[in-house]
């Protein structure tokens, strides 16, 4: 017998396993996942199921469909915000929406659009710029459960205030509360504003291109792929975009260390918004 | 002596000053990637720009999925948090850490995964404890743990607090961080 390998190998040994039996039990796949922020989710649900190592974790999750569901949700629900990097949705106000006028439908893919807020910031700030009638937005998210949250459109009250502020930061016409009522539940948003948005269960690391869209945001979601995948996950959204339609990322992340890079041009400075320049 | 190859610093309130003497101190030919979690509010950071200004190497915000570089120094993005890969950077919008997103324990965190005893992790100035529970975590993988001088520390309490869980941790000023940082590297060459 071999000597043991030392505590770390062991470690990414469990890792890989316990992706592997995901994988192969439940048919999600997390392997192409960027590995550093994974383990830490990982770490975070064996200290919330008082798993002691990834092993335990694993048997666990095999064994118990809600284990299962309990780290689905750690692994793919990501924190957003209504309008969310005000800089980017005011870009998106004053130098895409213009252009966008001239097309007689416009069709948005909002790609893992989590639990909803950018969805109706987008809604809002189409809305304002009369052109809403016009648009198909179509917003997908792997995760059922923060689909469902999404469609539901509710937001807590707490976070209004802050949303307030993002929403004139953004250049909103009027005031962010005309738009939801206050419930118990929290703040509830008018249901017109998703009469033309239509919520959808979409995986982008294994689903294939369904449309051809003007706008595409996929926002602080690609983060968490690994290179490999995330260049595969470009090439799917490059395949939806058409010609001079435009791309838009999270504040943090580039089109430069991606395959695609010379399909595009930047629009904006520091914002992430890049429009296809390859027909 | 190890040889080292990429630099972490953590710095909250009163780190500007030593982050931009440390690295002032270190000079534009210092050949290892530098990455920085400074503490910083969400909205109009000018942090990068500030430092840019004031030291003599390259100094941009962490993109993710961008090459770690040698000479480079990355500064993590208001409201995410900063973690390498072995080779490259990456981000996370998962909650605040120690009430910080960026958070240094998160950095620090990932750095003993991804580059162990190659990477030296430093904490400076700041309110807090952020640091010290990945520096203890670095330092535990082998990796080189300084830390600020608590008495030069314009705020002492993140220094303390690293001191604390980092046994093996050298308290030095900013400038005998660097000398060390010279030293070794001068050691392997």
């Amino acid at each position: 017998m071999n000597d043991p390998a030392p505590g770390e190998d062991v470690r990414e040994l469990e890792l890989e396993l316990l992706l592997e039996a995901i994988h192969r039990r439940y048919g999600f796949d997390f392997r192409s996942y960027a590995r550093a922020s994974l383990r830490r989710r990982v770490a975070r649900r064996m200290r919330l199921a008082g798993a002691e190592t990834i092993s335990t974790l694993q048997a666990r999750v095999l064994h118990d469909r809600a284990e299962m569901e309990a780290l689905l949700l750690d692994l793919s629900i990501n924190v957003t915000s209504m309008f969310r990097d005000p800089a980017f949705y005011r870009a998106l106000r004053e130098t895409v929406i213009p252009e966008l006028r001239s097309f007689p439908f416009i069709r948005i893919w909002h790609a893992g659009c989590s639990s909803g807020e950018e969805v109706y910031s987008l809604a809002i700030l189409l809305s304002e710029e009369g052109v809403y009638d016009r648009c198909r937005i179509y917003a997908t998210d792997m995760n059922e459960v923060v689909l469902a949250r999404a469609a539901a459109g509710i937001f807590p009250l707490e976070s209004m205030r802050e949303y307030s502020s993002n929403y004139l930061a953004a250049g909103g016409r009027d005031s962010l509360s005309r738009y939801y009522t206050a419930r118990d539940r929290g703040a509830l948003f008018d249901g017109d504003l998703r009469r033309n948005v239509l919520f959808s269960s979409h995986n982008l690391a294994s689903d294939g291109p369904f449309n051809e869209f003007q706008l595409i945001l996929c926002r602080n979601v690609m983060i968490y792929f690994d290179k490999e995948l995330q260049g595969r996950v470009h090439r799917r959204l490059y395949e939806c975009l058409c010609h001079f339609g435009v791309l838009g990322l999270g504040v943090g992340e580039s089109i430069e260390f991606t395959p695609h890079a010379s399909d595009y041009e930047r629009l904006s400075a520091d914002l992430r918004l890049y429009r296809r320049i390859r027909p | 002596m190890t040889a080292r190859e990429i630099v972490a610093v953590g710095a909250s309130r009163g780190g500007l000053a030593a982050l931009s003497l440390l690295l002032g101190a270190l000079g534009s030919a210092f050949p290892l990637p530098v990455v920085i979690v400074y503490h910083r509010a969400q909205t109009l950071s000018r942090v990068t720009s500030s430092l840019g200004a004031l030291v003599p190497m390259p100094v941009e915000e962490a993109v993710d999925k961008a090459p770690v570089r040698p000479g480079l120094v990355s500064v993590a993005p208001a409201g995410y948090h900063l973690l390498v890969e072995r080779g490259w950077l990456a981000l996370s919008t998962d909650p605040a850490v120690n009430h910080a997103r960026p958070s240094v324990d998160v950095l620090f965190e990932s750095l003993a995964d991804s580059y162990g005893n190659r990477a030296v992790g430093i904490v400076l100035s700041g309110g807090g404890h952020d640091g010290a529970a990945g520096l203890a975590r670095l330092a535990s993988f082998g990796g080189l743990a300084l830390v600020q001088s608590p008495e030069e520390a314009l705020a002492s309490e993140m220094p303390r607090a690293a001191l604390a869980a980092t046994p093996g941790a050298r308290s030095l000023t900013a400038r005998q961080i660097a000398a060390c940082l010279s030293r070794q590297l001068g050691a392997v060459s």
